[in-house]
C-alpha cells in the first residue's frame, strides 16, 4: 500500500467563482483539471497526505506586510483573502507540527506584489508567501526564512518585500528578464545596502530544460541554502516553466519539477503561474504532491512527453553553468559587495518607477533606507501612483535596533498630512500598523 | 404490509408493518455462521398468525457481504486495469489476478493511447484455463469516456462470465477507490446471488412469494435485480437503517443527532432538517477504500455491554465486549449493570450487577452508587465527545469557491434522536449532558428494522457536458449524445433529472415518492488562446433518501 514517508498537508483552493476577467489566464477553469488528476489520482486518500481547510487572512495579517494604498479591503478581493490563508494554514500546521511539508495549491498568486500596494501587477495584488512568513515570525518566532521562486517569472514583488532583510533569503530562477515579464531580476540585484547578497537571482536562458533547472538547484541553490541555514524553505512554485506554457519559454517537464521538489526539500510550497492548464498544471502539480509526500513519481508524465524535443543544446548548458557560478560568487563574496555599495554613510535613497500591468497603474517611489549594521533599518517610502494618489509609508523592522526606531518614528511624526493622501506607518517590534 | 428485517453483529430484528403502523415485531440473535437460518427464523417468528396474503415486499439489510469482506472470504475474481502515467498502477495491485494492460485516457477523456486486443485476449485465455469467471474492468478516467472499459469488456466476454466495468458503478473521479469498487462487486457477485435464491427458496416454502428490496449504506434500497448489478452496495448498510429508523422523528428545522447505542457501539449520525448527511467519500470497509456512498456515520466502542474498567486509578469504558452484563448473568460488569445498580432497567439481577460493581468501586474508594452515576456520566460524555469530533470535521470539510468560504456554514446539533436497546435510559441521562432536546425514537429498539422497510428507492447519476467535443454523457446510465454549442446549465439538469428518474425506476422506485434533487453544479468557460471554446458542464443529481410515507404516518407508529 502507499503511504507518505513524509506528513505532506494540501490546502486545495480552486475559487472555481473567481476570475481577474472572463478570458484572463487567472480565471476559474485554471485548476479544474488539476482537481480531475489530483481525485483520479486518488492522491488524497494515501495515508499521510491530508487536506486542510484554509484560513481567512486578516486585514492585520496582510498589514504585517503590506501597505495597501488606501487599504486592503480596497486592493483585494475575497479571494486574495483565502489564497494568502491558505498559505497561512499550511504555515502554521508545518510549525504546530501537524504535517511536516505542505503545499498551498491556492489561487490567486502573489510573488509579483511589492511591499506598497496601489493595485494588482503580474495578476498578483497581495504577496501571499511574504504574508505567511511574517506571520509565523509573529507567532511563532520563526527568525531566518529562505525563499526559493522557481515561477519562470523573476519574483519581484519578493525581492521587493525582502530587498532591505539579512534574515530571508531570497532566490529567484526565472527565464532571463530580457526575454520576458517583469523585465528583471539580473545577477546585479542582489539586495539593499543593509542586505547585500540575500537577494540572488540566478536568469536562465530561454529553452532551458530538465537538465539545466536540476543543475541551478544542485550547484548553485543547495549550496547557498546551505551556507544560510534557514529555519524554514519556502518554495514559490509557479509552474510555468513547463514545455507547454502558453506566456513562457522554457523546456521543463513535470517529472522535473518533482524531481525539483525533491531536491529541494521545501518546508512548504505556495502556487504560483502556471497557464498550461490542461498539458502541464495536472502533472505538475500531481508530481510536486507526490514528491513532497516522499511517493515514487517515476511513472508520472504528461500524455505528449517526449525526451527527444527536451534535449539541453550544449551552448544552453555552458549559458547556465556560468550563471550558476557568477550566483555562487556573488554569495561568497557578499561582504566585499556590502562595502562597495554603500556609498552615503547613513541613509541610502533609490528612485523607482513600478509599472502595474494588470490594472493600469503606474507608481513612483523615492525609498530611503538607513544603513545599520544592526538591523535591517528603517525605510521610508514616499509612493505616487498615477500622479494623483500620494502616501507615505514608514516601516521599523521586526529586530529594529533603537536608532532605527527613533528614525522611524521621526519620519512618521514629521509627516504632513497636507502633503499625502495617507500616511502609514508599520511598527513590527510592537506588531502596530498606524494610519494618519 | 412490508417486512423489514435489519441482520445485526448481535440481534436481527424485524417488523411487520402495515397502514395502521407497526403491526409486530421480534428480535432474536444473529448467528453470523449461519445468516440464512437467522433470517428464516425471524420469518417465521414474525409472519406467524398473520395475513401473509398481504404482504407485497421484504426490506432486507444483511451483513453477508460485510462479513464477506471483513473475514476476507472473497473468492478469487480478475481485475484489468489500464492506466498509464502517474502513481504506478501496480500499487492499486488487488486480488491474485492482477492484470495491468495497455490503454490511456487523459483527464478530458481523450485516448492517449489505445488498447491491445491481443494482449487483453491472452488474459482472457488465461483467466479460462485458470477457472476465474468473475472480472472487474477499470481504466482510468473511464468516467470521462468508457470506451476502453468497454472494449476491454467485449474482447473478455468469451472467457468469463461475469464482468463489472468501473464506470457503471460510480461517477466520481478516485482511480484506486474505482478499482477497489469494482473488484469488490466482482467478488461478492457469486455469494450475493447463492444466498438471494436461498432466501427466496425458503421464503417459497413458506407460502411467502415476495419480492425483495436490499437496503444500501446511503439509506436508500433497491430491488434484487438491480442489486446483481452492483451487490457491493450491500456492504455496511447497518448503520444507515438506524438512522432511517429516525428519521420520521426528527424535527424539519433542526440538526439532530442520531444515537444507535447497541450491545457492543454506539452509531452516529446527522439529520440535518430532515435530511441525513450523506459522507462525501465512499465507504471505508476492513483495508478497503470504496465508492460506495453511503451516509455519514461514525461508531465508538461504548455500548450497553461495554467493559468498564479502572486502569491507572482512572474508570474506562470499552472499547471491547466481552459478553452481557453482570445483572443477566454476564463475566463483567457494564454500564447496563450501572442502569440495573441506579433502578433505571426492567428487569436484570440487581444484587449480581452490585456484586461486580463493588469491587470498582472500593477501588476508587466510592461507595456503588456514586460509581454507578459516574459510569453513565462517562459514557454518555464520551457518546457525545464523538459526536462532537464528527461534527467538527464536517464544519472543516474543504470548499472550493469564494462564496463558500465566505458563507461558512457550521453545523451545529441542537436536537438528539436515541434509539437502541438502552435507548431510553441513556435518553434520560445525556440530557443534562446537552442544550438542546434529547428524545427516544418511537419503538427505539426495532426503529432500525423500520428504517429498512420503509426506506426509499435512491440512486445517483453524474452528467458531464463538454461542448467543446460537442457532447454530453452520464457514464454507467449508457447515455452519450451529440450536443450543441447552446446547451446550458438548465438543460443539463433537465438531463440529470430525467436518468435518474428512469434509473430510479428501474431500481423498483414507486412514481409518486421520488424527491430528485441536484447535488453538485459547476460550469466553467473553456478558453484556449484568448477564445472561448466552449463549456464544461458537470451536474450530478440523487433521490433524496427518505422514507415512503404511505405505509404509516408517524402518529400512527407512536
Ligand atoms: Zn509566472
Ligand atoms: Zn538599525
Amino acid at each position: 500500500m502507499l503511504r507518505a514517508k513524509n506528513t505532506t498537508g494540501l490546502v486545495f483552493f480552486p475559487a472555481f467563482d473567481w476570475a481577474i476577467s472572463p478570458t484572463h489566464p487567472e480565471r476559474e477553469e485554471r485548476l479544474l483539471y488539476t482537481q480531475d488528476q489530483v481525485l483520479e489520482e486518488g492522491l488524497m486518500d494515501i495515508e499521510g497526505i491530508v487536506e486542510l481547510k484554509p484560513d481567512i487572512v486578516t486585514v492585520e495579517d496582510i498589514q504585517r506586510t503590506h501597505f495597501c494604498a488606501p487599504d486592503p479591503e480596497s486592493v483585494c478581493t475575497e479571494s486574495h483573502f483565502i489564497s494568502a490563508g491558505g498559505a497561512k494554514t499550511i504555515g502554521k500546521a508545518v510549525m504546530d507540527g501537524v504535517i511536516e511539508r505542505g503545499f498551498a495549491l491556492v489561487r490567486p498568486p502573489g510573488h509579483h506584489a511589492n511591499r506598497v500596494v496601489h493595485g494588482a501587477r503580474g495578476f498578483c495584488n497581495i504577496n501571499i508567501e511574504a504574508i505567511m512568513i511574517e506571520y509565523l515570525r509573529k507567532h511563532y518566532n520563526v527568525d531566518r526564512v529562505a525563499i526559493v521562486d522557481t515561477d519562470c517569472h523573476h519574483g519581484d514583488g519578493t525581492q521587493d518585500v525582502y530587498w532591505h532583510d539579512p534574515d530571508t533569503l531570497f532566490i529567484s530562477i526565472h527565464q532571463d528578464g530580457r526575454t520576458l515579464y517583469p523585465g528583471s531580476g539580473f545577477l546585479k540585484e542582489f539586495g539593499g545596502p543593509n542586505a547585500v547578497g540575500s537577494t540572488i537571482n540566478i536568469p536562465l536562458p530561454p529553452e532551458t530544460c530538465d537538465e539545466g533547472f536540476l543543475y541551478t538547484i544542485e550547484h548553485a541553490v543547495l549550496p547557498i541554502l546551505d551556507d544560510f541555514k534557514p529555519d524554514l524553505i519556502i518554495n514559490s512554485a509557479g509552474q510555468d516553466n513547463h514545455y507547454s506554457d502558453p506566456i513562457t519559454n522554457m523546456n521543463f517537464s513535470a517529472r522535473g519539477y518533482a524531481k525539483l521538489t525533491e531536491m529541494l526539500k521545501a518546508d512548504i510550497a505556495v502556487l504560483e503561474g502556471g497557464y498550461s492548464i490542461e498539458g502541464a498544471l495536472p502533472y505538475v502539480n500531481a508530481g510536486i504532491i507526490m514528491a513532497m509526500a516522499g511517493i515514487d513519481y517515476s511513472k508520472l508524465q504528461e500524455p505528449d512527453y517526449n525526451p527527444r524535443f527536451l534535449q539541453q543544446p550544449k551552448h544552453l548548458s555552458r549559458e547556465i553553468q556560468k550563471a550558476c557560478e557568477d550566483a555562487v560568487n556573488l554569495w561568497k563574496k557578499r561582504d566585499e559587495f556590502k562595502k562597495t555599495v554603500r556609498s552615503k554613510p547613513n541613509c541610502e535613497t533609490r528612485n523607482r518607477q513600478i509599472y502595474y500591468d494588470t490594472d493600469n497603474i503606474s507608481e513612483s517611489q523615492l525609498e530611503v533606507v538607513r544603513i545599520c549594521d544592526d538591523c535591517a533599518g528603517a525605510l521610508r517610502i514616499d509612493s505616487t501612483a498615477d500622479h494623483s494618489r500620494r502616501i507615505l509609508c514608514v516601516h521599523i523592522p521586526r529586530k529594529a535596533c533603537p536608532a532605527c526606531v527613533k528614525q522611524g518614528l521621526e519620519w512618521y511624526d514629521a509627516a504632513d498630512p497636507h502633503t499625502y493622501d495617507h500616511i502609514f506607518l508599520q511598527d513590527r517590534p510592537n506588531d502596530e500598523y498606524r494610519v494618519k | 404490509m412490508i417486512i423489514g428485517l435489519d441482520v445485526g453483529g448481535t440481534h436481527t430484528d424485524a417488523v411487520l408493518i402495515g397502514k395502521e403502523g407497526l403491526i409486530h415485531s421480534v428480535k432474536v440473535p444473529t448467528d453470523p455462521d449461519q445468516l440464512l437460518s437467522t433470517i428464516i427464523k425471524a420469518l417465521e417468528r414474525l409472519t406467524e398468525n398473520q395475513a401473509i396474503a398481504e404482504i407485497e415486499r421484504l426490506v432486507l439489510s444483511t451483513t453477508l457481504a460485510t462479513n464477506l469482506v471483513v473475514q476476507k472470504k472473497l473468492p478469487p475474481v480478475a481485475v484489468l486495469v489500464s492506466a498509464g502515467p502517474g502513481i504506478d498502477p501496480e500499487y492499486f495491485r488487488i486480488g491474485a489476478h492482477y492484470h495491468v494492460v495497455q490503454g490511456v485516457l487523459d483527464h478530458s477523456g481523450r485516448e492517449i493511447t489505445s488498447i491491445d486486443k491481443n494482449q487483453i485476449v491472452d488474459i482472457g485465455r488465461q483467466l479460462k484455463d485458470q477457472g476465474i469467471s468473475c472480472a472487474a474492468i477499470v481504466s482510468k478516467f473511464s468516467v470521462r469516456n468508457p470506451a476502453h472499459e468497454m472494449q476491454i469488456a467485449e474482447l473478455l466476454s468469451p472467457y468469463v462470465k461475469h464482468i463489472f466495468m468501473g464506470h457503471v458503478l460510480s461517477g466520481t473521479l478516485n482511480f484506486p477507490r474505482r478499482i477497489t469498487t469494482t473488484y469488490l462487486n466482482a467478488a461478492v457477485y457469486p455469494i450475493h446471488c447463492t444466498f438471494f435464491d436461498a432466501v427466496q427458496l425458503s421464503l417459497e416454502k413458506q407460502g411467502l412469494s415476495l419480492p425483495i428490496r436490499v437496503l444500501k449504506p446511503d439509506g436508500g434500497s433497491m430491488n434484487f435485480s438491480s442489486s446483481l448489478d452492483y451487490p457491493a452496495q450491500t456492504i455496511l448498510s447497518g448503520p444507515s437503517a438506524s438512522v432511517m429508523g429516525a428519521i420520521n422523528s426528527a424535527p424539519k428545522d433542526k440538526t439532530c443527532l442520531v444515537l444507535d447505542i447497541g450491545g457492543t457501539t454506539t452509531d452516529m449520525a446527522l439529520i440535518l432538517n430532515g435530511v441525513p448527511v450523506i459522507a462525501t467519500e465512499g465507504i471505508e470497509i476492513g483495508s478497503y477504500k470504496t465508492l460506495i456512498r453511503a451516509l455519514m456515520t461514525r461508531s465508538i466502542g461504548i455500548g450497553g455491554d461495554s467493559v468498564v474498567r479502572i486502569q491507572n486509578g482512572k474508570l474506562t469504558i470499552g472499547p471491547d465486549r466481552i459478553g452481557v452484563a453482570m445483572a443477566y448473568g454476564g463475566p463483567v460488569s457494564t454500564p447496563t449493570d450501572a442502569l440495573c445498580v441506579l433502578g433505571l432497567t426492567e428487569d436484570g439481577d440487581v444484587q449480581l450487577a452490585k456484586n461486580g460493581l463493588s469491587l470498582l468501586a472500593a477501588e476508587m474508594n466510592v461507595s456503588i452508587e456514586e460509581i454507578s452515576e459516574s459510569i453513565i456520566d462517562l459514557a454518555c460524555h464520551e457518546i457525545l465527545g464523538a459526536a462532537g469530533k464528527m461534527v467538527n470535521f464536517l464544519n472543516s470539510r474543504p470548499v472550493y469557491t469564494v462564496h463558500e468560504m465566505f458563507e461558512n456554514l457550521q453545523i451545529k446539533p441542537d436536537h438528539i434522536l436515541v434509539l437502541g436497546g438502552p435507548a431510553s435510559q441513556f435518553a434520560e441521562r445525556l440530557a443534562p449532558h446537552f442544550t438542546g432536546k434529547v428524545e427516544t425514537v418511537p419503538h427505539w429498539n426495532v426503529a432500525n428494522a423500520i428504517g429498512c422497510a420503509l426506506s426509499r428507492v435512491t440512486c445517483e447519476v453524474t452528467v458531464y457536458a463538454d461542448t467543446s467535443q460537442k457532447i454530453i454523457t452520464a457514464q454507467g446510465e449508457k447515455f452519450e449524445q451529440k450536443i450543441t454549442e447552446d446547451i446550458t446549465l438548465e438543460d443539463v439538469r433537465q438531463i440529470a433529472f430525467d436518468l435518474v428518474r428512469a434509473k430510479a425506476l428501474r431500481r423498483g422506485a414507486i412514481p409518486e415518492y421520488l424527491e430528485m434533487e441536484i447535488i453538485e453544479e459547476s460550469q466553467f468557460n473553456m478558453i484556449r488562446g484568448f477564445h472561448t471554446q466552449g463549456k464544461n458542464i458537470r451536474v450530478r443529481a440523487q433521490v433524496k433518501p427518505g422514507l415512503l410515507p404511505n405505509s404509516i404516518r408517524k402518529e400512527a407508529i407512536v
